[in-house]
C-alpha cells in the first residue's frame, strides 16, 4: 500500500478519522494479489507470493500492482489461494509457473482463467458466486485475507480501532458493559457465558489491580478459529481487548497464545508493537486519558492451561493445574485480583457490538444464541477451511450447503463437534439449528467451533477412543476422577477395537464416564466423557457390532478386519 | 560438581548463556518461570539440569519447582534436542484422514520413535495435540515449516531438506 503521511502517534479519534479516510483514499480501486501466507504456507504460497513480486516486477507494474501477504481466505481445500482485487476473483491451487499469466489477464484485464477457479467453473471466479462463501456471514472473519495483518495501516484503513475511538470517547465504561449485555454475546471459547455478565461481575469486586486475559490456547485438536483470527486479523483482536478494558477498567491485559501457533505468535506481537507505535495502545490511548498495555506469554504444550484457572496458574509460573470454582476467576482470578478472560473470537466481536449497539448485534442468531460464530470444518468434507455462519444456520448448510458435501459423494455419518469436551451428532441431526442449547440437548457442545466431518469410512469407536485417550494423556493429574478414570474409559475402547470387548464393557463405560462427569474438579475431566457417551448414545450399533460381531463396519480396527484386508487401513 | 546424584546429566555446561538470560529479563520473580525455561530451552535447545539448579539459586525459585515445571509441560525437555524437530500432528482431522500411516512412515525413515533423537542429533521427533492446519490433514511440521496432505512416500523428500 502506498504509505500515506500516517506514521506518526495518532493522538484522537478525530485523528483516526482522519487517517483512515486518506489510507481509504489511496486504497480505492487499487489492483491488488492477496495471496494467504498463514495456513497455506504448508503447500507453497511463499514461492507462489515471491513469483507474484517478481513477475510484478519484471512487468514494470510495481506502482500499479500490489503483491500482499494476508491471512486465510477460507477455501483452504484450494490452497494456496490467492484474491485478485479489484475484480474479487478467487483462484485456487495456485502454481508459480502460470503467475504470469494471472498477472497479465486477470490483474490487469480482470479476465478469468478457468483452472484456477473453484470447480474449474469460470461461472464461480468471483467471492459472491461461490456458495462457499455465498452461504456464509463474514463479520468477524470481515478483514481475514484482505489485509496484510503485518501492517497496522491496512487494519486502519478497513476501520479497525473506530468502534474502541467510539467507546472510549464516547461511552461510559458501565455503558460499553451495558451494550455488550443487551448484544447476548456469549463466550466463544466453549462454555457459551454471557460475556457482559462476566464483565459486569469483575467490576462488582473490589481489587487493587483488575486484570484481562485473552485465551489464546486454542488446545482442541481440529480448532483453528482462533489461529485464523490471531494470524489474519490481529488487530481486531487488540480492539476488542482495549474496549473490555476500558468497560472493566482493567489494569493490564495478557494473550495467552500457544507456542504451537508460531505465525499467530509472531502477528500479535508485531501488532501489539504497531498499536503502541501509533498511540492505540499503552499511556493514553487515543488521547482519552485511558491507559492498557498487553503483554503476550506463550504455552507451553500443556491442553488443560485452556482451562481459566489452570491458564492462571500457568501464568504465575505454576504448573497448568486446576483449582476448584468457585471463586471464579472474575471475582479471583490473576494473582487473586478480579480478572476477565475471554476467548479470541469473544474479543473480536466486540467492536461489532460497539458500532451496532448491543440491540444491533441481536438481531442475528437464534434466542439464546446471538450473533455469528466461526468454524473450522475439516475432516470428511469437500471444502475443508474457516467458515463464519449465524447462529441457527444447520448443520446441513455447514456441511453441505458451504461444505459441498463429503468426497466421492460418499455417505455423511456423523460431525464432531466441540473436540475432547464434545460429541459426534449423527446424520438424524442433519437439520439442527446449531447454537450452544441446541447442541447441548443432542449431546454435544458448540465447544470452541471445531466442527470434523465423518463419513463411513470413520469407526465411530475408534474417535471415541481417540478422544479418551487425549484427554488421559492430557489430564493434569490432581483430581483423582480424571487421572484414573480416563485412562479406565481408555482401556476399555482399547479393549473393544481390539475385538475383545463385552456387553458388560458398554454399561461400565457409561457409568464410569458418569462419575468422571460428576466428580472431576474442572472442566477438562468434566467434559471428556462426552465423546464416548455421546457415541454410546447415538451408534449403538456400531458399539454392538464390536463387541457381539466382532466386526469394524468403518473397516479401520485392525483386529477386527478380515486377516488378508489387514493392510487396508 | 562430581559424583552428583544426577550422574551424567550434570555434565558440564557453560553458564554464561543462561546468565545473560536472566540478565536480561530481570528482575525475574516466580511469575516468569515459564518464560524463563522458554528461553533458557531457546539458548540451549533443552534444559540442562545444571542450568536449572543455577537458575534456582540466582532467582530463589525452588528447583524442585523448575524440574516441576519442566516435566509437566510437554514443550520443555531435560536432555539434548536434535538439531531439527519434526511434529507429526495427531488431532481428529489427521486422525481420521490417515495420520498413523504417516507417523508410521516417519518412524521408520528416522528410525526412531515419538520422544527419541536420531544419534547424529539431526532430528528429534514428537507427536503434537493440533497444529491448527486441519483442512491440509495429515499434516507434519519440521521445526516451524507446515507439510501439509502428506504423502507416506514422500516423507523421506521433506525430511531431506533439513541438515
Amino acid at each position: 500500500m502506498a504509505m500515506v503521511d500516517t506514521a506518526s502517534r495518532i493522538s484522537s479519534p478525530s485523528d483516526l478519522a482522519s487517517v483512515q479516510e486518506q489510507l481509504a483514499a489511496a486504497a480505492e480501486g487499487r489492483r491488488r494479489v492477496l495471496v494467504c501466507s498463514t495456513g497455506c504456507l504448508a503447500i507453497g504460497a511463499r514461492e507462489v507470493e515471491a513469483t507474484f513480486r517478481s513477475e510484478v516486477a519484471a512487468a514494470g507494474l510495481e506502482g500499479e500492482v500490489d503483491v500482499v501477504r494476508t491471512g486465510c481466505h477460507g477455501l483452504c481445500a484450494m490452497a494456496p489461494v490467492a484474491v485478485i482485487e479489484p475484480h474479487d476473483i478467487v483462484y485456487g491451487r495456485n502454481r508459480v509457473k502460470y503467475v504470469p499469466n494471472v498477472i497479465t489477464e486477470t490483474v490487469m484485464k480482470g479476465e478469468v482463467i478457468r483452472r484456477f477457479c473453484y470447480g474449474r467453473d469460470e461461472a464461480m471466479a468471483h467471492t459472491d458466486d461461490i456458495p462457499f462463501y455465498a452461504h456464509q456471514t463474514k463479520r468477524v472473519l470481515r478483514n481475514v485475507g484482505r489485509v496484510d495483518p503485518t501492517e497496522i495501516d491496512d487494519a486502519i484503513q478497513r476501520g479497525v480501532y473506530g468502534a474502541a475511538a467510539t467507546a472510549l470517547a464516547g461511552l461510559e465504561p458501565d455503558q460499553v458493559v451495558e451494550e455488550v449485555k443487551a448484544s447476548g454475546l456469549r463466550g466463544r471459547g466453549g462454555g457459551g457465558f454471557p460475556a457482559g455478565l462476566k464483565w459486569e461481575i469483575c467490576k462488582q469486586n473490589p481489587g487493587k489491580d483488575r486484570y484481562l486475559i485473552c485465551n489464546a490456547d486454542e488446545g482442541d485438536p481440529g480448532a483453528f478459529m482462533d489461529r485464523a483470527l490471531l494470524e489474519g486479523d490481529p488487530h481486531s483482536v487488540l480492539e476488542g481487548m482495549i474496549i473490555a478494558a476500558y468497560a472493566v477498567e482493567a489494569t493490564g491485559g495478557v494473550i495467552y497464545v500457544r507456542a504451537e501457533y508460531p505465525i499467530a505468535v509472531r502477528h500479535i506481537r508485531i501488532a501489539i508493537d504497531q498499536a503502541r507505535e501509533r498511540g492505540l495502545l499503552g499511556t493514553d490511548i487515543l488521547g482519552s486519558g485511558f491507559s492498557f498495555d498487553i503483554d503476550v506469554r506463550e504455552g507451553a504444550g500443556a491442553f488443560v492451561c485452556g482451562e481459566e484457572t489452570a491458564m492462571i496458574a500457568s501464568l504465575e509460573g505454576q504448573r497448568g493445574i486446576a483449582r476448584p470454582k468457585p471463586p471464579y476467576p472474575a471475582v479471583r482470578g490473576y494473582y487473586g485480583e478480579p480478572t476477565v478472560i475471554n476467548n479470541v473470537e469473544t474479543f473480536a466481536n466486540v467492536p461489532l457490538i460497539v458500532d451496532e449497539g448491543g440491540a444491533g448485534f441481536a438481531e442475528r442468531g437464534t434466542d439464546g444464541s446471538k450473533g455469528t460464530k466461526i468454524f473450522a470444518l475439516a475432516g470428511q468434507v469437500n471444502n475443508t477451511g474457516l467458515v463464519e455462519v449465524p447462529m441457527g444456520a444447520t448443520i446441513r448448510d455447514i456441511v453441505f450447503g458451504i461444505g459441498g458435501g463429503m468426497p466421492r459423494n460418499r455417505e455423511f455419518k456423523a460431525v464432531q463437534m466441540g473436540g475432547p469436551s464434545g460429541g459426534c451428532v449423527p446424520a438424524a441431526h442433519l437439520d439442527l439449528p446449531i447454537d450452544y442449547d441446541s447442541l447441548k440437548e443432542v449431546g454435544a457442545i458448540m465447544g470452541s467451533g471445531g466442527m470434523i466431518v465423518m463419513d463411513n469410512t470413520t469407526c465411530i469407536v475408534d474417535i471415541a477412543r481417540y478422544f479418551i485417550a487425549f484427554c488421559a494423556e492430557e489430564s493434569c493429574g490432581l483430581c483423582a476422577p480424571c487421572r484414573l478414570g480416563t485412562p479406565q474409559l481408555e482401556e476399555i475402547l482399547n479393549r473393544i477395537t481390539e475385538g475383545r470387548g463385552t456387553l458388560d464393557d458398554l454399561d461400565t463405560l457409561e457409568s464410569l464416564g458418569e462419575v468422571v462427569k460428576e466428580m472431576s474438579l474442572c472442566g477438562l475431566g468434566q467434559t471428556a466423557p462426552n465423546p464416548v457417551m455421546s457415541t454410546l448414545r447415538h451408534f449403538r450399533d456400531e458399539y454392538l457390532a464390536h463387541v457381539v460381531d466382532k466386526t469394524c463396519p468403518a473397516g479401520v480396527c485392525k483386529a477386527l478386519l478380515p486377516v488378508e484386508d489387514g493392510k487396508d487401513t | 560438581m562430581d559424583a552428583h546424584p544426577m550422574g551424567d546429566a550434570m555434565a558440564a555446561v557453560d553458564l554464561g548463556p543462561a546468565h545473560a538470560v536472566l540478565e536480561r529479563m530481570a528482575p525475574v520473580d516466580h511469575g516468569h518461570a515459564i518464560p524463563l525455561l522458554q528461553n533458557i530451552q531457546d539458548t540451549y535447545g533443552y534444559l540442562p539440569p545444571s542450568v536449572l539448579l543455577e537458575l534456582s539459586d540466582e532467582t530463589g525459585i525452588p528447583a524442585a519447582h523448575l524440574f516441576g515445571l519442566a516435566t509437566f509441560y510437554a514443550q520443555f525437555h531435560l536432555e539434548e534436542h536434535g538439531r531439527h524437530t519434526v511434529r507429526v500432528c495427531r488431532g481428529t482431522a489427521c486422525h481420521v484422514r490417515g495420520r498413523q500411516v504417516i507417523q508410521e512412515a516417519i518412524d521408520e525413515e528416522l528410525g526412531i520413535e515419538p520422544g527419541e533423537t536420531t544419534e547424529d542429533r539431526r532430528f528429534s521427533l514428537e507427536t503434537v495435540a493440533c497444529v491448527g492446519t486441519c483442512f491440509l490433514a495429515p499434516v507434519v511440521m519440521v521445526d516451524n515449516d507446515y507439510f501439509g496432505k502428506v504423502d507416506p512416500k514422500k516423507v523421506g523428500d521433506i525430511v531431506a531438506g533439513y541438515e
